[in-house]
Formats: structure tokens, C-alpha cells, sequence
């Protein structure tokens, strides 16, 4: 035989002996990997007899919905709790070293900057009289990637463009530094801060303890979403200043957690002294004009809002009038708070084994879906406590989601719900 | 839904759902005004709808009744067709349907009000925020049926006034709407223009007209309002109308362009108050007790 020939079958071999090191790694072979991605035996669970059944994902996933539902409204209908509606949030992403784990696919960094945009989004829709800022942890050192502002492109156009991890975390520096900016902020907003923390540690210049006494003194609400563990400094700096601590079990959980941070949080009455805001409520300047834009500095054709204090041109509302500082609405953006003030009642689960079962509606009132199931039975159905119609469950989601109105209640003259009650 | 072979749906096909408005002291008032009654806007809206229908196959069509006093669904042109009586067969499928489910519409609207009183004719405005959210309801449904789904959009057609009652209902149909990408359509048969239905269009990215002339509406419904959006890029519709952005105050309802909001409650207010008229809170001091009592009470929906 060759031997040259020898040789290059030997080199091919030890090729595969490094690659199946690199599997060694894992320590798991890409079968095994499969299913271990997978995950699943989670989407099986046991019946009453023992036999493996698939969960039903619709009815859990209702399920789940109903109690976030029913733990929301008992919290504001007991205490009556007033609404933070107009929030100063900073956003304080870590984006150290341990950002750069895999455990979340393909990083957490990229994982957390996806949802963050996400987040971003939904945090304006609902609150659309609100401010946003982005923090980062890199090297141990805080640094603001955007000051407060109401756009959320502005945002998010920073955030994709400083993507990448290095060095510790410090919680302190970056306590520090929101609490610095929240100071400024006039006394009806709500200061708060939503902490996405990767590490496990945090290695800070000075007492952090002192830190976290001083955003308590500053009233500034602190949350912590963990991607990693609970950490007993994380779970302590919210206790401290009412704010929530969460810990993400995998993506879909990360997505849910920072998305509960969107509508506004129950306020604590002490925190925000109520107050008057000056608003001005500009007119949509007449097509085809001509005129410079104070926040982009540019000559725009058309569009654009005049500030009927100093007459200065905006693009876009929300904002602050650059030029005289009057905060710059419409009136659609107030009635998009209003749903917050008054919330829709959860419906009542209607159980399908009543006496007269077969009297109840055939189909949903919202959408016709028939609630029928095979065999005559009636399926799963709500019913709202004000009307008594009935609705299926997936509009039962999207009307105490998204549309916020009673179908069957406003589609009645007199017994419309007293709302807000 | 109809199951049809998935590789038809293209962007052209279309779910018109249509609110109609059968408000009938809107029809006695247009009828005593001009000569334009409610059979023959009958009969320009059905042959609207059923050139809807002839211009694609695949194309579906919701009508839900505005009432008085309760909204109903009208006709489904997706739901499975039942056998007709045999003396129906003269006028099309669609009609007769569409005729008879409205008789027992208007029947038991009438009846409800009846049941209700005199209250009802203290405010002559019909539903508009209950047939709003239950066309967005069957649109979620159309959304859910899967990926591949005709395009929603909803045309009402509005006559009463506007009810200041549904505003904070008919905004949250409206921000839905937007959010899920539903544009309302609007055609306006009354006398004044309506707020909600500028709105409306205009945040959503629709159509706002109040045809001059409603003896050629058919023409106007099949000109503007029968198009998809697909093909909407290619047309001259109606260009917005300016919508008027500016809030009313709580205090004298007056517009105003500048105004003092409360931090709790979000009321507008054209003067500094001392207190909140609305949800009780006393400004500019820290009195946890008077914020506490906030949101006891109800507020009044604003006019804009």
C-alpha cells in the first residue's frame, strides 16, 4: 500500500477524532442534543389511569391566562389601587460577559435585545404618555444608550446598533446612574427601573446596600428580570423598592415576564404626588406646506404638528416640544390610557354539566365560533357577569387583551356596565 | 370558514364585514327630509354587497346590524347555506336571507326597546361600539383559521349620531383595530359628519366619505368602498380629511389647544383647579387619602 496514501487516511481519521471531541464537549451526541432541545416529555403528562397523554396546550395556555386575569383584578378591585400612567422607565440591559452564555439560543444577548424590542413596542402602545431610557452594563461600567425619549424607533435603532458583551456587572453603578437621571424627573411620573441581569454576580466600587436605600428613599420601583439564577441582592433590591423579581426559564418565559412590565403598575399613592400637567394639544398643519422641523432640523413638505405655544414644528406626537418644553399630545393618546383606568370584568367560567345544559347558546357572541363539541356536548365557554352572553375562549383573550370592550355589554342599551366599577 | 384549496388566496381577496346602521329615527328623519328611504337604501346596499361577493370567489362578506337597543349578525356568506323555501328561489340567495334575518333584527330591537322605555328615545345614536367589537371578534376569528386568510376591513355605514356614552368603547375598538391592522372604512349617511368614524378611518388607515348625493350611493359604495386593499395603491380615493386632534375640556367642553391634564384620571381641564372634578385628587400636595378615593367614582366620557 501507498504509505503517503497511509497518511492522509490517518489524518482523515484523526479529523474525526477532533470532531467527535468537539461533540465530547457537549457531552452529548446529536441525538441526544435533539432531544434535549426539545424538551419533549414536557408536552406529556399522565392521566388519571396512568396513560401518557399530549397536555392540551389551548386549555393550559387558557388556563394560565385566566389566573394572571383573576390575580390582576383582584388586586386593583380590593385595594383600589390608582394606576401609574405616566412612567419614567429606564431599561437597564446586562450586557457583561455572562450575556454571552448559550444556554439561550443563539445568545442571551441576543435573545434579551430581541424581546427588549419587543417590549419597547408594547410599553408604548399602552402607554403612550410615557418615557423610555436604555441603560447598559458593560466592563463593570454603566453607560446610557438612550436619554428619555417617547420613540420607541429611536430606541430600538440604539439598542441593534451597540449589540455585544464583555467584561463584569455591576448593579450599583447602574443603580447609581438611574437614580441620578430619575432624580430629575418632575414628581407625578413614575420612576422605575426593569433590570435584565444576566450575571451572578456583581462587583461593585461601594456599598450597594447604600444604593438600594437611596433608590428606596428616591421612590424609584426597581424590577429585575434574572436569565440566569435567583440572586439573593436582585431578589432584596426589589423587595426594598416595590418592584417585582422574575426569574426566566426559557425564551417564551423571558418574552411573558418582560411583557407583564408593559401595562402600567398599580401606584403606590405616596410614590407620585397627583398633580396638573400643562399639555398642549396641537393641530396637524395643512398639506403641502413648507417648513423646518425642530427635532430633525430638516425642511419637511406636509404633515407635522405646530406646538401652539411657540409655534414650532413637530414631527410626530407624542413629544416634547423641543423649543418651550410643553408636553405635545392628542386626544387619541389619552383615550388609549383610559382602558387601564377602566378595566372589562373577567368573565365567569360556565360549567358544561348544568342541568339545562342544552339551552345554553350555540355559538360564541363575539364570533360566531360555534361551542359545540362533538356529540352534542357544549365545549368550554365564559360568560360575562354584566350581559350573560357567552364566548369562546380565545375571545375571551382577545377581548380582555386587545379590545378591552364587552361585546355583548355594548351591544346593550341599558345594562351597560358601570365602568371603572 | 370555508375550506378552499389554500393556493387561491391571493392578496386581492377580500372580508368585507359591513356595519349597518338600522336606527329608525335616523330613517323616519331622512325620509320626512329627503326621499331617500330605508328600502331603497336596502337596495343599494345589497347589490353592493353582491358585487362584492361576483368579484371574487373567494371573497366573504359579514353583516352585522347596528341597533337601538342590541347588535346582531346578519348574514355570513361563509356559513353553511341551509335549504331555501321553495317561493325564495325568485330573488337571489343573498336577499332573502339578508331580508328576513333583518325583519327579526328589527323585531326584537324594537322589542328590547319597548322592554327599556322611553330610555332609548332620550338618545337616538345607535350601537356603534357594540357592532365594532363584534366584527373585530369575527375578524380575530379570521385571523386564527391560519396563516393564509382574506383581508379584513370594515365598512360602516352610519347614520345616527355619534352617542358621547361610547366614546371610550368606540376608541378601544378603534386602537384594537389598528393595532391588529384592520382598517374602517366609512361611509356616512346622516346629515352631520361623524367624529368617531373620522377618527376611526383615520387611525386605521381607511376610507372617510359622506356621499353628497345618497340617490347614487350604490355608485359610491362600488367605486370607493368595493375595492380591496391591494388594488387600493392604484385608485384616487378620497384623501383624509383633516382630522380635528385638538381635546374638548371637561370644565365647558370647550376645544382647546393648550390644557391642564390630571396626572391620576387623565381629565382635561382649559383652567388650574385646585382639585379634580373627576376622581377627587387635590394637586400639587401629597394627600394620600383624597388619590386613594380616586377612581371611586365614575367619570363621564369626554366629547371630542
Amino acid at each position: 500500500m501507498d504509505p503517503r496514501f497511509n497518511v492522509a487516511e490517518k489524518r482523515q481519521l484523526n479529523g474525526e477524532e477532533e470532531e467527535e471531541e468537539e461533540d465530547d464537549e457537549n457531552n452529548m451526541e446529536a441525538w441526544e442534543r435533539a432531544y434535549a432541545d426539545e424538551r419533549s416529555w414536557e408536552s406529556l403528562q399522565e392521566d388519571e389511569s396512568g396513560l401518557l397523554r399530549a397536555i392540551d396546550s389551548n386549555a393550559l395556555h387558557h388556563a394560565q391566562y385566566r389566573r394572571r386575569l383573576r390575580s390582576l383584578s383582584t388586586v386593583s378591585t380590593a385595594t383600589r389601587i390608582q394606576k401609574g400612567l405616566i412612567r419614567y422607565l429606564y431599561v437597564v440591559i446586562d450586557f457583561s460577559r455572562a450575556a454571552s452564555e448559550t444556554d439561550f439560543k443563539p445568545s442571551r444577548m441576543a435573545v434579551a435585545a430581541k424581546h427588549v424590542e419587543a417590549f419597547i413596542r408594547e410599553f408604548f402602545d399602552q402607554n403612550p404618555l410615557s418615557h423610555i431610557a436604555l441603560i447598559t452594563i458593560r466592563d463593570g461600567v454603566a453607560q446610557c444608550l438612550t436619554d428619555l425619549g417617547g420613540s420607541p424607533d429611536s430606541h430600538i435603532k440604539a439598542l441593534m446598533g451597540k449589540l455585544g458583551c464583555s467584561g463584569d456587572s455591576s448593579l450599583q453603578n447602574a443603580l447609581d446612574l438611574v437614580h441620578g437621571y430619575l432624580n430629575q424627573i418632575p414628581s407625578y411620573g413614575h420612576r422605575e427601573v426593569l433590570i435584565l441581569y444576566s450575571a451572578l454576580s456583581t462587583c461593585d466600587p461601594g456599598d450597594i446596600m447604600e444604593t438600594i436605600q437611596k433608590c428606596k428613599n428616591s421612590k424609584i420601583r426597581c424590577s429585575v428580570v434574572g436569565l440566569s439564577a435567583e440572586i439573593y441582592i436582585c431578589r432584596h433590591l426589589c423587595q426594598e423598592t416595590g418592584g417585582t423579581y422574575t426569574v426566566a426559564m426559557d425564551e417564551a418565559h423571558m418574552k411573558e415576564l418582560l411583557l407583564e412590565h408593559a401595562p402600567p403598575p398599580p401606584a403606590i399613592a405616596e410614590f407620585a404626588v397627583s398633580n396638573l400637567i400643562k399639555m398642549g394639544f396641537p393641530q396637524r398643519a395643512a398639506e403641502g406646506v413648507v417648513s423646518i422641523c425642530s427635532c430633525h432640523k430638516e425642511a419637511k413638505v406636509g404633515g407635522g404638528y405646530t406646538c401652539p405655544r411657540c409655534k414650532a414644528r413637530v414631527c410626530e406626537l407624542p413629544t416634547e416640544c423641543q423649543i418651550c418644553g410643553l408636553t405635545l399630545v392628542s386626544s387619541p393618546h389619552l383615550a388609549r390610557s383610559y382602558h387601564h383606568l377602566f378595566p372589562i370584568t373577567p368573565f365567569n367560567d360556565v360549567s358544561p354539566t348544568l342541568p339545562n345544559s342544552h339551552k345554553l347558546p350555540r355559538a360564541c357572541f363575539g364570533c360566531q365560533q360555534p361551542l359545540i363539541q362533538s356529540g352534542n356536548k357544549p365545549g368550554l365557554r365564559v360568560a360575562c357577569p354584566n350581559c350573560n352572553q357567552h364566548f369562546c375562549l380565545d375571545c375571551d383573550i382577545y377581548i380582555h387583551e386587545s379590545l378591552h370592550n364587552c361585546p355583548g355589554c355594548e351591544s346593550q342599551r341599558n345594562s351597560k356596565p358601570v365602568t371603572g366599577e | 370558514m370555508a375550506s378552499v384549496p389554500s393556493k387561491l388566496y391571493s392578496d386581492d381577496v377580500s372580508l368585507v364585514v359591513v356595519l349597518l346602521d338600522t336606527n329608525p329615527f335616523l330613517w323616519t328623519a331622512t325620509a320626512t327630509a329627503t326621499t331617500f328611504t330605508f328600502p331603497e337604501f336596502l337596495a343599494h346596499v345589497l347589490s353592493f354587497l353582491n358585487s362584492i361577493i361576483l368579484l371574487n370567489q373567494l371573497n366573504q362578506v359579514v353583516v352585522i346590524a347596528t341597533g337601538l337597543n342590541s347588535c346582531d349578525y346578519i348574514f355570513d356568506s361563509s356559513a353553511p347555506s341551509k335549504v331555501e323555501p321553495f317561493e325564495s328561489a325568485r330573488m337571489p340567495l343573498l336577499y332573502s336571507r339578508v331580508l328576513r334575518r333583518l325583519e327579526d333584527f328589527l323585531g326584537s330591537d324594537e322589542r328590547s326597546e319597548r322592554s327599556n322605555g322611553a330610555a332609548a328615545a332620550a338618545a337616538p345614536s345607535s350601537l356603534l361600539s357594540g357592532s365594532l367589537s363584534l366584527a373585530l371578534c369575527y375578524i380575530q376569528r379570521v385571523f386564527r383559521s391560519g396563516a393564509l386568510h382574506p383581508q379584513p376591513r370594515i365598512l360602516c355605514l352610519q347614520g345616527s349620531p355619534d352617542g358621547p356614552e361610547q366614546y371610550v368603547a368606540v376608541m378601544n375598538a378603534i386602537f384594537s383595530a389598528q393595532r391588529s391592522m384592520v382598517p374602517i372604512d366609512s361611509c356616512v349617511i346622516g346629515a352631520q359628519h361623524s367624529a368617531f368614524l373620522q377618527q376611526a378611518s383615520y387611525i386605521t388607515g381607511g376610507v372617510y366619505l359622506k356621499p353628497p348625493m345618497l340617490d347614487g350611493l350604490f355608485q359610491y359604495l362600488s367605486t370607493i368602498f368595493a375595492t380591496d386593499l391591494h388594488s387600493r395603491s392604484f385608485l384616487q380615493l378620497p384623501k383624509p380629511v383633516g382630522v380635528d386632534f385638538r381635546a374638548s375640556c371637561f370644565c365647558h367642553k370647550k376645544t382647546i389647544d393648550m390644557g391642564y391634564i390630571c396626572s391620576v384620571c387623565l381629565s382635561i381641564f382649559c383652567k388650574h383647579h385646585k382639585k379634580c372634578s373627576t376622581c377627587g385628587s387635590v394637586f400639587g400636595q401629597a394627600n394620600p387619602e383624597a388619590a386613594a378615593a380616586a377612581t371611586d367614582r365614575k367619570r363621564k366620557a369626554p366629547e371630542v
